[in-house]
Formats: structure tokens, sequence, C-alpha cells
């Protein structure tokens, strides 16, 4: 039976610690939709993506209404489009139409993102990859629901740093392309190391090749609840410390599994996974940086920063995975920058850089996300801070993303507004000596001895 | 059977559980166990019902709830069961 005081404390997750279930995002494969007309294509396109999910907000509201349980997101996402536009795209504007089609059918379904937009080359970089990477700043600043995502590599194929280097052109075009809104484009734009094929969160999101025909992921969410389960363990050791951790990712978790399964039972879509990462909100209360300064820091980024992230992403997995036997996506801890209120004040302050953020993304579960960076920043540099990321990913066999806005017209000190759950962030220094000569070389970084497992 | 956790927290004061009782009986919601006790001072009540013959929908009562205690001056929330169930037990 029940007790009340059990029955107060989850009232009061919801009530005052901002628990919710962060998105509900519905895996959509498009293979069947290849044409090698473009027309075709994007009819196709756009009929399944409107038939199949037509009813993925409705039943979202149903479910929030029926439990009362906040879901913030409801999205999609699509079979990477690379693939499924190599047969019809014979240049960059026609990836281009697809990135619209994408976008009026989000608009149709009133979802708030969808993602896809996306390319793999992790090894190789074949035609389809090229045209899709050389169609991103369009086609991010001429939708409003598009997200874009590049794996430049992983643990198995080593980074192909001809992609590094176009990429850094490409998040310089897309912040060019996007100027006016303080290079938007960029905050939808994610190059990753080891992409995960199930990722329910945006930006990074996609409908991996190894997935069904569609599938319902969940990514739950719940910094504040974390956060206010530490404060009843100021002062104790690292084993209470770990164990009240714990113990909160799993009441997490299974509400997330509770969302899924019921979505998925609505709907008719077969349940995938949930996501067990934290994710914050600008909203004061909702950050991973006050967990950490919970545990003893006096602002996040300061030393001992690092062990602490180490010790939430592995408990949070922990706990997650004793609630769910289909954990899947990132599952650990988000440190995006301009999402979260305690980050956004420790790198105005300064206490927060850019070189400590990259030590923490070594030990939670993405990389440098939301980090706002000066417009002048050259694109051999953002190639540079890719390449570090998607080394740190390759070697320690974990998922690495970068997602930075160099904000045109910005510089050090000043905010770039996004608005919504993108948040606002401080522009911070990045260090200016130049790698240009070394991304220049070419070819593709080989994969790491510990890959040849055969 | 669909089973809901009616809580109610707030300054206890006469009329508390008749006011929630009289609304739920107006709504075909049945009582099937009411606890109540004072955590740090607040009157705390919990009441497990059940939900099947129900003349409103279930967001539209827990709406209702709510103004309810407002009225009373207390804080009054409706919860499916299967919630605490999957968060608090292993």
């Amino acid at each position: 039976m029940i007790n009340l005081n059990e029955v107060k404390a989850t009232n009061e997750m919801f009530e005052q610690e901002h628990l919710d279930v962060r998105t509900i995002t519905l895996g959509i494969s498009l293979f069947d939709c290849v044409s090698d007309n473009l027309e075709t294509l994007k009819r196709n396109i756009y009929h399944k993506i409107t038939t199949v999910a037509k009813d993925l907000v409705k039943v979202g509201q149903e479910i929030e209404n029926d439990y009362a349980i906040p879901i913030v997101n409801k999205r999609i996402s699509v079979t990477p489009i690379s693939l499924v536009g190599a047969s019809a795209c014979k240049k960059s504007e026609d990836y281009v139409a697809l990135a619209k089609a994408l976008d009026d059918a989000a608009n149709f379904c009133g979802v708030n993102f969808i993602g896809g937009f996306t390319a793999i080359p992790a090894k190789g970089m074949s035609t389809c990859d090229y045209l899709l990477l050389h169609a991103i700043p369009q086609a991010l600043a001429e939708t409003e629901h598009l997200c874009s995502s590049v794996n430049l590599g992983s643990t198995r194929t080593g980074i192909n740093m001809d992609a590094v280097g176009l990429m850094g052109r490409v998040i310089k075009e897309t912040a060019m392309a996007t100027k006016e809104r303080d290079s938007l484009g960029c905050a939808k734009l994610v190059a990753l190391c080891n992409a995960p094929d199930d990722n329910p969160f945006m930006a990074g999101a996609f409908h991996g090749t190894t997935e069904g025909d569609v599938v319902i992921n969940v990514g739950v969410s719940g910094p504040g609840v974390v956060n206010e389960a530490l404060q009843s363990v100021k002062g104790a050791d690292f084993t209470t410390l770990c164990e009240t951790i714990k113990r909160t990712a799993f009441k997490v978790t299974r509400l997330g599994q509770l969302v899924a399964q019921e979505a998925s039972k609505r709907l008719g879509i077969p349940f995938g996974i949930v996501d067990l990462s934290l994710a914050p909100t600008p909203a004061v209360g909702d950050s991973i940086a006050e967990i950490l300064e919970s545990m003893g820091l006096e602002e996040v980024g300061c030393p001992g920063t690092t062990a602490a992230l180490a010790l939430l992403n592995d408990q949070v997995k922990k706990g997650g995975i004793m609630a769910s036997s289909s954990v899947g996506g990132l599952s650990g801890a988000f440190i995006p920058v301009s999402e979260d209120a305690g980050m956004i004040r420790a790198a105005t302050s300064g206490g927060l850089r850019i070189e400590k953020l990259e030590a923490m993304t070594c030990v939670c579960s993405v990389g440098l996300d939301m980090v706002c960076i000066p417009g002048d920043t050259s694109a051999a540099t953002i190639s540079g801070i890719i390449a570090d990321e998607a080394a740190i990913g390759m070697i320690n066999q974990k998922t690495t993303a970068v997602r930075v806005i160099p904000v045109i017209g910005k510089g050090v000190g000043e905010i770039a507004h996004f608005g919504g759950l993108l948040g606002e962030g401080p522009i911070m220094p990045v260090n200016t000596k130049s790698c240009e000569a070394f991304i220049r070389r070419g070819g593709r970084i080989p994969a790491p001895v510990h890959s040849f497992k055969n | 059977m669909q089973k809901a956790i009616i809580s109610v927290v707030g300054k206890d004061r006469t009329g508390i559980i008749a006011g929630v009782c009289t609304y739920l009986a107006s709504v075909n919601v049945n009582i099937e166990d009411i606890s109540q006790t004072i955590i740090q001072g607040y009157f705390t009540m919990m009441m497990v019902c059940e939900m099947d013959g129900a003349t409103k929908e279930f967001h539209q009562i827990s709406k209702d709830l709510e103004d309810v205690g407002k009225r009373l001056g207390v804080q009054v929330k409706l919860q499916r069961e299967e919630i605490f169930e999957k968060m608090q037990r292993i």
C-alpha cells in the first residue's frame, strides 16, 4: 500500500521540482519512400510522416491530461536523409527541397522539432553525404523545425578528418545564414562521434538504419528532483550521495517507462527505449550545474567538477538501468550551457571555460553542447574543437557531440538569445592559436587499437 | 479497475473532508480508503478512489478538485495510483 509520505514526495516532484517527461520522439523509417524522382520522394516523405505521426501530439496531450504528467515536447526523428535522398538528389538544392518537405510535415503534425537531416560520413564520404553537408546552411536557414546532425567518426572507423574540416565550414556558413537571429541555425546542428541510432533528444536525433519501421522513444528529465534529493544528504559521505542519486534516477525512469508504454499502446507503435538523460532547462531549479554545486562545489567549473559529474552520470545510469530494461539513447547527464541557468551563471563569471567543459565531456553523456563562441572564430578552429571531441568519443568508446554557435557579430562577454528551451548563452572565449595546418592535412585518423576486437 | 489517489495538504479547518467527499459523490467517484495525519504542522490526507463509474473525464475531475481545494484553503491533487506504484515500488 502506498503511504502518505510517498504520495507527498511524488506530488512535490511534479509541483516544485520540475519533473517532466522531456520528449516523446516518434522514429519513422523513410526507406519505403525512396524514389529516383525528387517530386515523388518529397510527396512520399510528406505522406508517410503525416500519416504515421498525425496523432502524436494529440495522444501526447491526452496522456498529459490523464496522468497529470507534463510532457514537454513531442518530436519526430527520421532515417538519415542523406541515404533517403541518395538516388533523387543530384545537387545540394535537392536536399534543401527535402528539408522543406520535412519541415512542412512537422508543421502539419504540430511537433516542435523533426530530426534526421543527417549524414553519416564516419569513415568515408559518399556523394550523398557531401551534397547533404553542403545543403545544411540553407536548409536550416529556410526551415523552422528541422534539426541536422552529422556523424563524423566512431571507435570502429576512426575519425573522418575531411568531413571534420568541411563541418567547420558548414557551421560557419550556417551561422552566417541565420545571423539575424543570433546564428540560431547552429543551435539545431550537431557534429557527433559514435552517434546512437535511437537517441530521442534533439538536435542529434535520427531514426537509425538498425531500427524498425516505426518506434516510440522517450526521454525523461528531472535535474530538479535529483537536486532536491541531495539537499537531504548534505555533508554525508559519497556512498550515501550515490545511493540517493540512484534511488531518484530509478523513480524518474519508471515514470518515463510508464509514459512510453502508454504512448506506445495508444498509438499502436512499438516502444523502443527510455533515454535516462538528465536534461536541464533554463528554468531556475532545473539545472545540472546546481546538482554539482549541491554536492559541494562553490561554482560549476571549479576543481572537482569533473569528478562530481562522473559520479552523477554513473549513478543516473545505475538507477535507470534497474528501472527499465529498455534503456538506450544517450542516457547520462547533459551539460548544454545556454539551457542551464547554473552553467550560464558560471560561464558569465568566467569560472566555467570551454577547456573545463571539454574535460567534463569525457565523463558525461554527450559533449560541448550549446556553447556560444565569438562570431569571428575561424572554421578551422571549429573543426579543431570538433576533432578534439570526436577523439574523446573515439578513444573512450562513447558518444560525443559538438553543438557550438559562432554568433555572428558578437564577441566575448556578449549574450546570444535563442528563446524557449534553447535559452540564452554568454559568448565564451576560444583559444585563438591556429590549428589550420593540422585540419588541412585531410584524410582519416585511424581507428584506435582497441577497436580491433574481431 | 482504475484507481486514483487524492492527496490533500493544508492548514486544518472544519469541512475539508466534507467538501472533497461531497464533490466526489457528485461525480460518482467511490472512496475506498481514507487516511490522515499531521505532517510538519500541516493537515495531510490521502484517499484511495475507484474511478470506473466517474461521470466526468479524469483531467476535468482533477481540475475541479483543485478548485474545491482553493475554496477550502488546501491543496488537492488527483493522481493515478499507477504512478505511485511504478515510482515508489521495485
